[in-house]
């Protein structure tokens, strides 16, 4: 490219063409940042409808009779606590207002921290009467990855002998006589990639596929090669931020403000003998509706990041074409 | 022999007992006790992880290599975090056990390994990703063009899912009428059904293409075809 | 030309050093983020010489003087625009951490000293004839203690320690303001958000540039997540799945008291964890500069049996399973009634999975009636899957913006205290 060409084509460029054609990509970051931190800071919460997806997902768990044994698997970390969390939030609510027994296990090493973090904001509160070791029970981590998944699917006790705090799985009133995960009526995986919601459907429910249901929470990055497995393998699929969001909409619409949460309300203002701090529908519970503000700032921001690109592209090839 | 024959060996057996297991009730066991030897070995293989970590940051330590200030930190982060989680310092006694001090709790917040985890370990992961949501930024602006037909159907897509998936779908096509003929156009609903039907069309055969290719590679590897992980000699 | 020279050349070295520090760190993505650069490097360098840079035709010792001018004055103003966004940056923390009412990044608990007692505890009302008393370890404010279900064992000491929990701020401060001393201000966790909130700082600071505060939370978090997943490996894996099967008695004194154990399969067990204990140490030889080959062994054995669970898993779960997803009806119907939709829905399906996998496995060359065909239909499988990829960069975005609005809700939330969507601070 020799430099009298690109002096010329230079000069038949508008001001504008320029700055976006040399814009540093600092500018670009701090759009984003902006697009992200404004919505938060002005607590922008756009309404919810529910779609299809979350619908089927919230029926399953519906349906299901109350005191159903329910076994999740956290297979995420921290990096993808913004988009599963409240996923997370809203299955274990949704779950144990259902009456459900729960266990639950993680195939990602931090996911077990993730499993006590869920029981400590949900269960503990609003659940007052699910007693850990009884009505719950943390199985923890294991490695191995679909390893696991292929024995305990046959052999639950070859695995995990005990849970977390060293009793003996025979010795858990909710494990009585189960011998392999076959023995849970659902299985909910929230999964944030390898080994996740892939290996559950390969291993669990294509291998057995009257065994157990299958409902997993997943991030907008692997989503995509999910939905194949839908409704075959897996009844129900939160997809994203967006499919957290609508899901809440539903709990929440049915199990927002039962007696358990407003007397955990009361029981915090009493505590705290002043006025009721919080009222309504917990703020935990609604995570993933406000996150669905700054989304949609961005997202708009992003679409006009690839229009004005586009625009570079087309001023320049055009004016070079016609050249 | 001890070091191409035996690991061959051992790959057919392996393999073969995992595939045997699965067409057969009988061996169902074999399976289970094969994989739950893996299972360990995965275990084993974090500690082969950290063990490496030591060593690299050893000898970039001792040999003063550039960026050997970085490797003290790792180093020093890493003997932290290990000591505080497989020596249980500090770790929360256990109610159910108070009398054993090795059954205390280390992942609570209130132990120094929880700690690490919360305060540390957490911010860090969740921001290293987070970042990302810059880079695809600035990515978006600086690669996506509208060069050609598979372009614009790529670039379209991306368009209906970015506004479809958010509030932006109501504002810009809540006005068209759900249950009425042109339904399918609402934003929303295009995502929907892009995802559903279009884009798992793309990624049901990618995946069947994928699955005969793993296929093949575990036969290749189960009937030492493929022995590429062997040490030469 | 030494302008536009010298811009890519340093468009390089930025997109290298990125690249360099992405690779080291644990980002899954990893590729992702490396086609990125790439792209965004031959992007810009196609846009850079599009439009070049005014200084690209004078001489290049002119240039070269204009240029290190320019340098200058640009390092000069980015030093005085970091200065004052530090400035600022500081002067808004100390007013939001002293003068503004209640402050932030503050954690509160709540103290209780509780004390267990071993005791005898009675079988349940109702349980079968053979269940035997048993002995546990209880709160001494235990219901079974007080109505005698249970009787303490006095020749056993009682164990006293001291329980902690977080507490919201805003109900901490009431009960403090009432004289409550067993809420106290937790000066390691306050301590540990002020820390999470400089690590986060720290990753983004890279936005700007590499530097070395980013380089230090990097290093950091090698080295904490190595060491969390030995950890882990060993307590919640190696523990209880190999080293209780080979010394039970041993591991159930030290560190898992309600482990059963069953005399009748000990042996067989035993002999079972062999396996992967030798296979363990032979991995763990990689470690040693001569007997590495050693390693082979189970490496061989991790290998085979990846490929075994793989192959039934990938035939099974992906190849069959979704050859039969797809044979849907074409024109589906819910109670008698056709359903456009569905059936639309199906047909596109079907044709698309048919189309995409003409153009993956059907490489013969488009001439002929037959061949004609093939290219068309391979073209339209090409158009399902940008497709495919435009909805997998759609979620992408949507996934990574999520976690940003996460990390920032930290910074505002728990941190500053500007937010307080919970209403707890």
């Amino acid at each position: 490219m020799s430099t009298q060409h690109t002096q010329s084509s230079n000069a038949q460029h508008g001001p504008f063409i320029r700055f976006l054609a040399t814009l540093d990509r600092r500018w670009i970051f701090l759009a984003m940042m902006l697009a992200v931190g404004t919505p938060i800071l002005l607590q922008l919460r756009p309404a919810e409808t529910a779609g299809p997806l979350s619908t089927a997902t919230f029926d399953v768990i519906e349906a299901l009779p109350a005191g159903s044994r329910v076994l999740f698997a956290f297979d995420y970390d921290p990096a993808s606590e913004g988009e599963l969390q409240p996923m997370a939030n809203a299955f274990v609510h949704h779950c144990a207002s259902k009456g459900h027994k729960l266990a639950f296990l993680a195939l990602w090493p931090l996911g077990a921290q993730k499993a006590n973090e869920t029981a400590e904001t949900i269960l503990k509160p609003f659940h007052p009467e699910y007693q850990a070791g009884v009505d719950y029970c943390m199985l923890g981590y294991k490695a191995g990855n679909e390893g696991v998944i292929k024995v305990i699917v046959t052999d639950l006790l070859q695995v995990y002998q005990a849970d977390v705090n060293g009793t003996p799985l025979s010795e858990i009133p909710m494990l009585k006589g189960v011998t392999n995960i076959q023995a849970f009526d659902l299985i909910i995986n929230i999964s944030a990639g390898y080994p996740g919601s892939k290996e559950w459907a390969q291993y669990g429910t294509s291998a057995y596929p009257d065994a157990f249901i299958l409902l997993v929470g997943t991030t907008g990055v692997q989503s995509n090669q999910l939905y194949p497995y839908y409704p075959a393998q897996m009844k129900g699929m939160l997809v994203a931020i967006k499919g957290a969001a609508e899901y809440e909409v539903l709990v929440n619409g049915k199990y927002g403000e039962t007696a358990a949460i407003l007397a955990a309300q009361a029981a915090m203002s009493a505590t705290s003998g002043g006025a009721m701090k919080e009222t309504g529908v917990p703020a935990v519970l609604q995570e993933g509706q406000r996150r669905m503000g700054p989304q949609l700032v961005a997202h708009l921001l992003m679409v006009t990041l690839i229009v004005l690109g586009n625009i570079v592209y087309f001023a320049t090839r055009t004016k070079g074409a016609a050249r | 022999m001890l070091k191409r024959t035996v690991p061959l060996f051992i790959t057919g057996i392996a393999g073969a007992i995992l595939i045997v297991a699965y067409f057969s009730p009988a061996t169902t066991n074999w399976g289970e006790v094969v994989t739950d030897w893996m299972n360990t070995l995965a275990a084993v293989a974090f500690i082969l992880g950290g063990g490496n970590l030591l060593f690299v940051n050893l000898e970039k330590i001792s040999s003063k290599r550039p960026g050997w200030a970085y490797a003290l930190v790792t180093l020093l982060a890493f003997v932290l975090t290990l000591a505080f989680g497989v020596l249980k310092i500090g770790a929360v006694p256990n109610a159910q056990f108070p009398a054993t001090p090795w059954a205390g709790d280390y992942e609570s917040v209130r132990a120094p390994f929880g700690w690490v985890y919360e305060y540390v370990l957490s911010p860090l992961t969740a921001t290293m990703f987070a970042m990302l949501a810059f880079y695809v930024a600035s990515a978006a602006f600086r690669a996506f063009r509208a060069k050609n037909i598979e372009a614009i159907l790529l670039l379209g897509t991306a368009f209906v899912i970015l506004l479809g998936r958010t509030a932006a779908a109501a504002i810009l096509t809540g006005w068209i009428p759900v249950d009425g003929p042109f339904a399918f156009l609402r934003l929303d609903t295009l995502a929907v059904n892009i995802m559903q039907y279009v884009s798992t069309a793309g990624t049901r055969a990618i995946m069947m293409g994928i699955a005969l290719g793993i296929a093949a590679t575990s036969l290749r590897l189960i009937l030492g075809i493929d022995r590429s992980y062997l040490v030469s000699d | 030309m030494s302008a536009l020279k010298f811009q890519h050349q340093a468009q390089r070295t930025r997109n290298a050093e990125e690249e360099r520090a992405r690779r080291g760190s644990p980002v899954d993505s990893q590729a992702e983020s490396r086609v990125e650069s790439r792209v965004e490097s031959h992007v810009e360098s196609h846009a850079e010489s599009r439009i070049g840079s005014p200084a690209g035709s004078r001489g290049a010792s002119r240039g070269q003087m204009r240029l290190s001018t320019r340098h200058t004055r640009m390092r000069r103003a980015r030093t005085t625009v970091w200065l004052i966004l530090f400035l600022a940056g500081g002067i808004g923390l100390a007013y939001n951490a002293l003068v503004r009412p209640n402050g932030m990044a503050q954690v509160y608990v709540e103290r209780g000293e509780k004390v267990y007692v071993e005791a005898v505890v009675a079988p349940p009302l109702g349980a079968p004839s053979g269940e035997k008393a048993a002995t546990k370890w209880l709160p001494s404010d235990d219901a079974a203690l007080i109505d005698g279900r249970a009787v303490a064992n006095s020749a056993q000491p009682s164990i006293k320690f001291t329980e902690t929990r977080g507490i919201a701020p805003r109900i901490a401060r009431e009960r403090r303001t009432a004289g409550d001393t067993n809420v106290t201000l937790s000066i390691v966790d306050t301590l540990g958000v002020w820390i999470a909130a400089f690590f986060t700082l720290a990753i983004f600071s890279f936005l700007w540039r590499d530097n070395p505060v980013y380089k230090f939370a990097e290093s950091v978090l090698v080295g904490v997540s190595a060491a969390y997943w030995m950890t882990l490996g060993y307590w919640s894996t190696l523990v209880p799945n190999l080293f209780a099967k080979l010394a039970p008695e041993a591991i159930k004194s030290w560190s898992m008291p309600a482990m059963i154990i069953d005399p009748s399969e000990q042996t067989t067990q035993f002999i079972l964890a062999l396996v992967p204990l030798i296979l363990g140490f032979m991995l763990l030889m990689r470690l040693s500069p001569k007997g590495g080959w050693i390693s082979v062994w189970p490496l061989a054995f991790i290998i085979g049996t990846t490929a075994g669970l793989k192959f039934v898993a990938f035939i099974e779960g992906d190849l069959m399973a979704q050859a039969s997803n797809t044979i849907a009806p074409l024109v589906a119907l819910k109670e008698g009634q056709l359903q456009v939709g569905d059936s639309i829905g199906n047909v596109v399906l079907l044709f698309g999975v048919l189309s995409v996998l003409t153009y993956f496995f059907f490489s013969i060359e488009h001439k002929g009636r037959l061949g004609t065909m093939v290219g068309k239909v391979s073209r339209v499988g090409i158009w399902y899957l940008m497709i495919t990829f435009g909805a997998a960069f759609g979620l992408t975005v949507m996934g990574r913006i999520t976690l940003l609005s996460q990390r920032l809700e930290f910074l505002f939330g728990d941190w500053l205290w500007i937010i307080d969507p919970a209403n707890i601070r």
